[in-house]
């Protein structure tokens, strides 16, 4: 009946906590009603798989598409919404660089399922059931979407127009977004080109700190709940993780703000490819042991014992970025190393 | 040659003022050595950014090996020390992602000394040869449904010498 254009939300592998922002954009969400029909939203409205399988394809205008790729169902479900939808949004870092599902690439399925059904301390499941992909019953067969080894962004199963970072992405930056968008929908006005990453800044994250930085180095690493950080100065030079260095600006610096440091929630640097090699490369700036005059052969072991006291180096600077990095998961059964081994 | 024996493709960041000299050190004065190294010249080896070593080995290379001049003779003073603190940290990343050690090498060679270099890539190349190829596309990342970025199969031949 109206002629409005339709917006689509849709969860795969994530926590929620997009959608959540979206209606964390304050009352600019009446806009988005006034603007929008809503044609797919799982999360807030009714409506069923069919529904989006009987649209013409390109029905949709504008689909957010949240959360990572972990199942079949995720996978089908992103082609789906990719054929309905003439712009398809990766909304969020699970979407867009895998998040925090994609840690598991640091280890397998087989062991993700031995932690989740078996071992975990609060589970009590003594005929060892685990979810299988088909299970016979007297009424016939049920079937459950099959769980992938590796988990995968939403540009690793399908075309992709804009990627919007965050985890989950600031209210300005989604109305800034989603105003674009509206405007080009109703004005005609221009579209960011294909493939851009909306909704965040070009700069670090440092850029927009405004804590301290007076370039000291440390010899030594601490957990957050280890040491109390002096207010007002970079958490790095005082031994906290901050991945700040290496992650893309447009949050604001909300974090180091606080006292935690940043987590990397908006991902890689403008122009940088794998955001855990640049962290790598910055804390081997900040790390103030070993110099030209050292011996040699006690060089190495000096630095080595200042990694030391950071925990699970990959489980850190890829919090965010795992599924997008480089490698993108790790070996299983390597030769004599330990895959996914913490430290 | 009926049973062919795995010739490991390793990528080498040779600094240009200590190793990459070494190396030409090596061929002038006909050092053997093995074949399978392709030396890429850097300024410095703290030029190395460590994804240049992550996307030799995500693009098909077994190994590594990033050679520089000792500590305390790096041309711009500290590049090495900062290549060194580095390559300790992605060590304990690579044992993460069941990378083997021996697959990323550090090495210091002065431009006087072609026979270390040859040695290091001799030795290196005898212990990537046991470990077996990596082959990161097709073994790690092949059988995961993933669409393939490019299907750049790229088989180089390592020729006699
Ligand atoms: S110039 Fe050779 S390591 Fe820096």
């Amino acid at each position: 009946m109206s002629e409005k254009p339709k917006l689509a939300m849709y969860w795969a592998a994530s926590c929620g906590g997009c959608e959540i922002s979206v209606l964390n954009i304050g009352d600019k969400i009446l806009i988005v009603d006034e603007v929008f029909d809503l044609a797919f939203f799982p999360c807030i409205a009714d409506f069923k798989h069919h529904d989006v399988e009987g649209y013409e394809d390109g029905y949709i205008d504008v689909c957010l598409f949240n959360g990572a790729i972990r199942t079949s169902d995720n996978e089908e479900m992103a082609k789906l919404l990719r054929k309905k939808s003439k712009v398809l949004v990766a909304y969020g870092s699970c979407a867009y660089e895998g998040c925090i599902p994609a840690l598991s690439n640091l280890t397998t399925k087989d062991e993700t399922f031995n932690t989740v059904y078996y071992e975990n301390q609060t589970i009590d499941n003594p005929n060892r059931v685990v979810p299988q992909v088909e299970t016979q019953v007297p009424e016939g067969t049920l079937t459950l979407p099959s769980f992938y080894n590796t988990v995968k962004s939403l540009d690793q199963v399908v075309d992709v127009d804009y990627y919007l970072p965050g985890c989950p992405p600031e209210p300005e930056q989604i109305w800034a977004v989603l105003e674009i968008v509206v405007n080009a929908l109703l004005n005609d006005g221009p579209l960011p080109p294909a493939g851009s990453i909306v909704g965040a800044g070009n700069v670090a994250v440092c850029e927009e700190c405004p804590l301290d930085k007076n370039v000291k180095t440390i010899t030594q690493f601490y957990r957050p709940y280890e040491i109390q950080p002096e207010p007002g100065l970079c958490l790095l030079e005082q031994g906290l993780i901050c991945v700040g260095p290496a992650t893309r600006s447009g949050c604001g610096a909300l974090c180091p703000q606080v006292g935690m440091g940043c987590r990397g929630c908006y991902g890689p640097l403008e122009g940088v490819d794998d955001q855990g090699a640049k962290m790598l490369s910055a804390i081997a700036s900040v790390v103030g042991v070993g110099d030209s005059t050292d011996d040699e052969f006690e060089l190495e072991e000096m630095i080595d014992n200042v990694m030391d006291s950071l925990a699970d180096p990959s489980g850190t600077f890829y919090r965010f970025s795992m599924a997008h990095s480089l490698l993108e998961r790790v070996k299983a059964n390597g030769n004599g190393t330990n895959g996914g081994e913490v430290k | 040659m009926s049973e062919q024996q795995f010739e490991p493709v390793i990528v080498g960041f040779l600094c240009n003022w200590c190793s990459y000299r070494a190396a030409d050190l090596a061929g002038t004065s006909r050092t053997k050595y093995a074949p399978n190294m392709r030396a890429i010249r850097v300024m410095c080896s703290g030029r190395v950014d460590p994804q240049f070593v992550l996307k030799a080995l995500r693009e098909g290379a077994d190994g590594v090996m990033i050679a520089g001049c000792h500590p305390g003779e790096c041309h711009y003073v500290e590049g090495n020390i900062k290549a060194l603190r580095r390559y300790v940290l992605l060590k304990r990343m690579l044992k993460q992602w069941g990378i083997e050690k021996e697959r990323v090498q550090l090495v210091w060679a002065s431009a006087s000394e072609g026979n270390l270099l040859a040695e290091a890539v001799d030795r290196m190349t005898e212990e990537v040869r046991a470990l077996g190829p990596l082959r990161w596309r097709q073994a790690v990342l092949g059988g995961n449904g993933h669409k393939p970025v490019e299907t750049a199969e790229v088989e180089v031949e390592v020729e006699e010498v």
